[in-house]
């Protein structure tokens, strides 16, 4: 909102401070000036405002010019509402308030005779400055009255309108042609201003296009009105309109206002010929203005202003005639009717002070916050973290060390993706106003954004990536949501970062298996395996390439699944190389405690290492030997690992070659050769079982 | 000069008479090489240089080498030998490992008695760069935000969060945000769809601020509340270098007995002095949010030029940081249903929310939110 200085200065001949610290005093009340611009010798500067939107009083020069006499303590000069003397009416115009509950006042004054010609002089001049556009003398007067001390008018073309005023809700369906040109069709909650035969305007928003004024027109009749805030809002909100009087109807407007904006006007467009007819129709509705102008005083302690406000700086408390100095400059009343405690009665031009606690809020505004005190409050109490703070931390942790870095990506995702990302078939939430189709719903999965994110980054020729999100996933629909914590992975391109003397190796599918068994070895668990469905069984995610993925099962519950990239959903995303990525539920994982490190004492014996070398046939997976090696429960067997795996990848043999190495190690004794060659008879034919082929004799052993 | 030149004694052993003596050598050692020409020419000089009876080393090392005093036996020595290797790097190419430009016999030092041929096999490249282990980076945001939660929880602060969809009741109304009220059109809500026929305290939402926790907390337990809640927060803003749909703030709540706007001063004061430095001031200024009043926008100085005015503060001296207030009496009621020792006549309490992604934006220098969102590793990497 712009602002003139010298309009301000216009109702305040006191005041001498300059223009800049004007702005500064304003600010620091709360009415902030944003900009200050000079316009030059004579005319001041022009005041950038922002108003919050509490304080619709103050969106106009003779609102703001009230603050400012508050603040300095200065007189402010009443605005000018004289007029000259009327000529009498045969009857009284008729205004009919239909729509009590919506509009509380509407006062109706007749012009006869008018001139309508361009404005002249405060209004072109201050218009000027504000590159504000002129219109004609009737329009920009009720503009100008606006600026000036902020009611919103309307003149009407008297002779279009057919009887008298009936102010009404809309017919259903009702049409309406409004100053922008544009038809409207109103609903039945829209309040208008109509005549006796159709709606004339759109009550607070806008006025019609068939009663504007024109060049032509010869008699005006001036609307003043208070209309309710609420209806003001949903019209404005249901038609797209918001206007400079719907802006400041809807944040309630000042209710005593409408018979001096109404005599303000008229004395702005008689100024160029004609006259009034009749005095002003003021037709009130008693309900509205008991809650609004003759709404009840409230009362103020001035205990509760040091309980609220506490300290100030220079450590005097805010006495007793300092409280009413400033209400008193806001045009609060202020009755003393005990030691320590107000009477306050409340200026119609703020509807926003309500409460006792509005009223501290203005001492302290007027007071300056900066004068009071910094104190801390007294703390005893014990911190407490959340309960999964401590998870968190340990998965960034290891994250970070195994080369993760922490991304955040989008909340949202599209349709498309949302359905085959969800966890559940159809259980996702599609929002009612997105920004766009792409960003149309709640993800249900980290995957896309993960996705998208790699994309990002291999579109900027970045290859070597290794990626991780936490954060919230939605599932559920429109009728109710569930959110729960979920951890992504996802990484392409090498395993270790390339150099010149090292071997380059691409990141696998081990490489993310290998990072899920280490956060899940953070946790307390039971038991944790590793399986795979066929795709035909629906069990794994379509997003997963059918042979290179993997469930992670926890104590019998589904963790989370990893692996390769489908392949369509690779070239849909055009990711041109291969991505490993993988979603874990942390809900589930957080139910479980974090392990603490316990300590087995080390042995001081020697260990002693086996090696075992066969063949198998394909068909045998590495967790049918390691279960059927760990079944022979050989206490002193310390562990098992696959140390190299051989396939001819010439001949297609469906077979391959295993060298696994055991390691013995006793807490209490050496280990004695019996007891390894037994060890090795029964491992051996523990391998056999299972179809393996040794590829030496166990002699050689 | 001859081989037959008298040498003449040594004035002493400080280091700038050996320095001088030695640097000496050197100049006539480069003199004989530059009036070389021919092979002829350089085994003359090699002849000249290391002759096995009479060459110039021989007499440097018997005339000076030998005859010093023990205690200075080992500096001369030294730069003999440093003297040498020069010299036989010169013109005898025997002593020079071609493959490593290392003097044989140093080689062999290293060697620890192995054959050249063996160490010369083992000598690297050490200026190559290192294989260095990838290691994650910490996200700006998530840093931020444990900064900010860190200074609360030093102050008594407990952490809370809550869930991101929210319904319109504790996004809005519970915050005095009534319906139809022009305080909502601050912050373009993203509505979850198909929500026209739930009345509309229940209708879901992404909730607009983390202040929905406040209520949340309050109605889960009494006071006295100390609780600072970060968290992830969307509204419906079309994406530019400044704004993003996504966005994380931190909330914070104190309610107890006596709590006063000095209280909310002194503490976002001394929050900002651990946060940006003991040197930065705050101001306060009225400001408007339904839930809090009286309400204020704080500013710090400015971190960058120390309240002097620069670009970054727009040269103003002042960086507007927070929103904060006095909780609002009508909060409290709202909660008082659900634990009625929030009785506003007899507690107070403050509240105060910043956006973690402009303080993360300011202290890195970061032009463009939505580097913060788009998961770039050129961008990430940065914060190791």
């Amino acid at each position: 909102m712009k602002i003139l200085s010298a309009w301000l200065r216009s109702y305040l001949p006191a005041l001498e401070v300059s223009d800049r610290q004007l702005a500064d005093d304003l600010t620091l009340r709360g009415i902030a000036v944003e900009g200050v611009f000079d316009l030059g010798p004579g005319n001041g500067s022009l005041f950038e405002m922002d108003i919050t939107t509490n304080r619709v009083d103050a969106m106009n020069h003779y609102g703001i010019a009230r603050e400012v006499a508050a603040i300095y303590d200065i007189p402010l000069a009443p605005l000018d509402a004289s007029l000259p003397a009327a000529k009498p009416a045969k009857l009284p115009f008729p205004v009919r308030i239909e729509a009590n509950d919506l509009c509380g006042r509407f006062t109706a004054r007749v012009l006869r005779d008018v001139n309508i010609a361009p404005s002249s002089g405060d209004v072109t001049q201050r218009f000027a400055l504000l590159e504000q556009k002129l219109i004609g003398n009737a329009v920009d007067a009720t503009n100008f009255v606006t600026m000036a001390m902020g009611h919103p008018t309307h003149a009407f073309d008297l002779d279009k309108v057919e009887g008298g005023i009936v102010v009404r809700r809309a017919q259903a369906g009702e049409r309406l042609r409004l100053l922008d040109g544009t038809e409207r069709a109103l609903a039945a909650e829209d309040l208008v201003v109509a005549d006796e035969k159709r709606a004339l305007a759109l009550a607070g928003v806008m006025g019609g296009w068939d009663t504007m004024i024109t060049p032509e027109t010869k008699n005006i009749l001036v609307e003043a009105a208070w209309f309710d805030p609420g209806a003001v809002r949903r019209s404005s909100r249901r038609h797209g309109l918001h206007t400079d009087a719907s802006h400041r109807f809807e944040r309630g407007a000042d209710f005593a206002a409408a018979p001096i904006a109404s005599a303000l006007v008229s004395r702005l467009i008689l100024a160029a010929g004609g006259h009034m007819e009749g005095e002003l129709i003021d037709v009130v509705v008693p309900e509205i203005a008991a809650r609004t102008i003759e709404r009840p005083a409230i009362s103020l302690h001035l205990r509760e202003v040091a309980r609220i406000l506490g300290k100030t700086a220079n450590g005097r408390p805010i006495d007793a005639s300092t409280v009413e100095r400033y209400l008193t400059g806001l045009g609060v009343g202020m009755q003393k009717a005990a030691a320590e405690m107000y009477v306050a009665a409340l200026p119609s031009w703020r509807l926003d002070l309500e409460h006792e606690i509005d009223l501290i809020e203005e001492i302290a505004r007027l007071h300056g916050y900066n004068r009071f005190a910094n104190t801390l409050p007294p703390f005893a109490g014990s911190v407490t973290e959340l309960p999964w703070a401590a998870k968190e931390t340990a998965l960034r942790r290891a994250l970070r060390a195994a080369g993760y870095t922490e991304a955040i990506g989008s909340t949202f995702c599209s349709a498309i993706d949302a359905a085959t990302f969800a966890q559940q078939p159809n259980s996702w939430v599609p929002l009612g106003n997105p920004l766009s189709e792409e960003v149309g719903c709640l993800r249900p999965s980290l995957v896309p954004g993960m996705l998208s994110m790699l994309a990002h980054n291999l579109n900027r020729e970045v290859d070597d990536l290794r990626l991780f999100e936490m954060g919230a996933i939605f599932s559920g629909g429109t009728e109710r949501v569930h959110e729960k914590p979920s951890l992504v992975l996802g990484a392409t391109g090498t395993a270790i970062a390339p150099h010149p003397l090292a071997g380059m190796r691409d990141y696998s599918f081990y490489d993310l298996k290998g990072i899920a068994e280490e956060l899940l070895a953070r946790f307390v668990t039971k038991s944790i395996y590793f399986d795979t469905f066929p795709a035909s069984t629906g069990l794994m995610p379509s997003w997963l390439h059918p042979a290179r993925a993997a469930r992670v099962v926890v104590d019998g519950e589904t963790i989370g699944f990893f692996g390769e990239l489908a392949a369509p959903e690779a070239q849909s995303r055009k990711l041109r190389q291969t991505v490993f990525v993988g979603e874990f539920d942390l809900e589930r994982l957080f139910h479980r405690a974090l392990r603490a490190p316990a300590v087995r004492d080390l042995s001081c014996f020697p260990a002693v290492v086996r090696d075992f070398s066969f063949t198998f046939p394909d068909a045998v997976h590495w967790r049918q030997i390691a279960d059927a090696l760990l079944s022979l429960a050989i206490q002193e067997m310390r562990s098992i690992e696959p140390r190299e795996i051989f396939r001819d990848k010439k001949e297609a043999s469906g077979q391959y070659a295993l060298l696994l190495r055991a390691v013995f190690q006793a807490q209490d004794r050496t280990l004695r050769l019996e007891e390894l060659h037994d060890w090795a008879r029964r491992i051996f034919a523990a391998l056999m079982e299972l179809g393996g082929q040794p590829r030496f004799p166990l002699e050689l052993l | 000069m001859t081989n037959q030149d008298t040498w003449p004694e040594l004035p002493g052993y400080t280091d700038d008479i050996l320095n001088e003596v030695f640097s000496h050598f050197q100049q006539r050692l480069n003199a004989d090489l530059e009036g070389v020409e021919t092979e002829d020419g350089r085994e003359h000089l090699r002849i000249k240089w290391l002759g096995r009876k009479s060459g110039l080393l021989k007499q440097i090392n018997d005339t000076y080498v030998q005859k010093t005093p023990p205690e200075f036996k080992k500096n001369v020595g030294h730069r003999f030998n440093a003297f040498r290797q020069s010299v036989e790097f010169e013109l005898d190419p025997r002593k020079i490992s071609k493959r490593t430009g290392i003097a044989v016999e140093t080689l062999e030092q290293l060697g620890g008695g192995q054959s050249k041929k063996v160490v010369e096999k083992s000598v690297i490249d050490i200026t190559l760069p290192g294989i260095r282990p990838t290691l994650g980076m910490e996200h700006p945001l998530i840093r931020t935000m444990q900064e900010i939660v860190r200074v609360f929880e030093h102050m008594g602060y407990s952490v809370g969060v809550g869930p991101e969809v929210e319904t319109d009741y504790y996004n809005f109304e519970a915050l005095n945000f009534p319906p139809d009220h022009p305080a909502r059109d601050t912050q373009d809500t993203l509505v979850v769809a198909r929500q026209e026929h739930k009345p509309l305290r229940d209708r879901l939402l992404l909730r607009t601020h983390t202040s929905p926790v406040q209520i949340r907390t309050m109605e889960r337990q009494p006071p006295p509340v100390r609780i600072v809640i970060p968290g992830k927060v969307h509204r419906n803003d079309a994406a530019d270098a400044t704004h993003s749909p996504i966005f994380h703030q931190v909330e914070g709540l104190c309610v107890d007995e006596n709590i006063t706007f000095s209280d909310l001063k002194g503490t976002l004061d001394h929050a900002m002095k651990e946060l940006f430095g003991s040197s930065v001031r705050t101001r306060f200024f009225p400001s408007f949010f339904p839930f809090t009043e009286p309400s204020a926008d704080v500013q710090i100085s400015c971190i960058f030029c120390g309240g002097k005015g620069c670009r970054k503060c727009k040269h103003s001296g002042w960086i507007e940081l927070l929103g904060c207030g006095m909780v609002n009496p009508a909060v409290f009621e709202f909660v008082r249903g659900k634990q009625p020792a929030y009785d506003p006549k007899k507690i107070s309490g403050f509240a105060f929310g910043m956006g973690v992604d402009r303080i993360a934006m300011m202290k890195y220098g970061i032009s463009d939110i939505g580097l913060l969102y788009s998961g770039d590793m050129r961008f990430l990497e940065q914060f190791a």
